[in-house]
């Protein structure tokens, strides 16, 4: 929050700043190590430290063990519902997936910002993190697609039973929006975590400018924002799960798009 | 939004970044943890299922081995009674040959008495005409002085004990 002269500004909470490294380059492309760079680093230890807790393989679970069994088991269920036993070998994927983008818009979330000259990050905010990450499932679709069922693979786009007059026409909307699939998966998540955290600053700024304009006003606009800030962060919070969950969802079902086609 | 004012300068170390970290949670996580844990918690599905299998299985075996108990238990039983008859049977058997025997051996002695009573009777009869005959003889010469012989007085004794 960078509160200058009273303005609060929302947007700054997604301004990347290089943290160090900021020469290094690779073919020319500079790879500074920014505040995002670090709370994706955070996202992958916390994912790490949370697994490690369930590697004691004992037949019967301790809490940790049953936690992570419970994530793993969640996934594995998914993967199996919906595309059946050829699943399993996209597992590992969609569970990497579902685990990043829920551990980081939950460290996004936590309240880092109490402590002086730390401000908590959203790796999932930014539209080229879900972006990459649409576009990496969107390419094993493709890839796992054509590997399986060749050129068969544009059966995708045609339903069965469709009149043959209308065949160009449905394999031209099917195929807009097979394509579409990616963007709108990028976006959704981009957009969810976007929003969700504006509306949190700005409250947070009515919070803090009504108190700053005297007991009268704060009483008027403070409370009222505060008590609404609290709903919001709860809603956002299950924003948070959701919205993975829908990302690896998704996945899933386009993946079983690519390997049982219809 | 600086998600996009700053994404020309940015997107480098963004991708960059992204990728390492997610390539280490995938390859890291995803393909080295997930499996043995998926592994586990199977082996663990394994384990109950086998452990119910059994558990039925067990559960049979009693209800068998009860069934066998109830089994030999009847057979037992009625091996018992059927013994118990026989030797009911057995018995009366014996009794009764017992009884025949003893009846047999009476109907010998009765029959045994019968005879010597008879034999008794006509000796006792034998001597009647004896001593009839002598009593005869004896009297016929007291009263009548003649002397009769001995087989005259026995045959008119005969003749007389014949009439009356």
């Amino acid at each position: 929050m960078a509160a200058e002269g009273g303005k609060i500004d929302p947007m700054h909470q997604f301004l990347i700043e290089p943290l160090f490294g900021r020469t290094w380059e690779i073919a020319g492309y500079n790879i500074a190590f920014t505040n995002s760079a670090l709370f994706m680093v955070v996202t992958l230890a916390l994912i790490w430290v949370f697994m490690l807790g369930g590697m004691k393989r004992a037949l019967i679970p301790g809490r940790w063990q049953a936690a992570v069994e419970g994530f793993t088991g969640f996934i594995s269920n998914m993967m199996h519902a919906n595309i059946g036993p050829k699943g399993k070998a996209f597992t590992p994927y969609v569970f990497s997936l579902f685990m990043f983008i829920l551990v980081a818009n939950l460290v996004g979330m936590m309240p880092i910002g109490i402590v002086p000259g730390l401000h908590a990050f959203t790796v999932t905010s930014h539209l080229t993190v879900t972006g990459v990450l649409a576009i990496i499932s969107f390419s094993i679709v493709l890839i796992v697609g054509f590997a399986k069922h060749g050129l068969h693979f544009f059966s995708l786009f045609i339903p069965h039973g469709t009149p043959v007059p209308m065949i160009p026409l449905i394999f031209l909307i099917e195929l807009f929006s097979f394509l579409i699939r990616p963007f709108s998966l990028g976006l959704r998540l981009f957009v969810a975590m976007t929003a969700g955290h504006i509306l949190l600053k700005v409250l947070a700024g009515f919070v803090i400018n009504g108190l700053n304009a005297g007991a009268g006003i704060a009483a008027i606009v403070s409370l009222p924002s505060f008590i609404l800030m609290i709903g919001i962060t709860l809603l956002e919070l299950l924003v948070c799960a959701i919205q993975a969950y829908v990302f690896a969802l998704l996945t899933s079902l386009y993946l079983n798009d690519a390997i049982n086609l219809h | 939004m600086p998600q996009i004012a700053q994404i020309l300068e940015t997107y480098a170390s963004q991708i960059f970044w992204l990728l390492i970290v997610f390539g280490l949670i995938y390859f890291g996580i995803g393909k080295a943890m997930l499996p043995k844990i998926e592994a586990t918690v199977e082996a663990r599905d394994r384990k109950i299922a086998d452990d119910l299998e059994a558990a039925k299985k067990a559960h049979a075996d009693a209800d068998q081995t009860e069934e066998d108990y109830r089994a030999k238990i009847d057979a037992a039983r009625a091996a018992a009674q059927k013994a118990t008859q026989e030797a009911k049977a057995a018995s009366a058997v014996e009794a009764e040959q017992r009884v025949k025997a003893a009846d047999t051996e009476l109907a010998a002695k009765t029959a045994d008495a019968d005879a010597r009573i008879a034999a008794a009777q006509a000796q006792a009869l034998a001597g009647i005409e004896d001593v009839a005959a002598d009593a005869a003889q004896e009297i016929v010469s007291k009263v009548s002085g003649v002397a009769v012989s001995r087989d005259q007085a026995a045959s008119a004794v005969k003749a007389a004990l014949a009439n009356g």
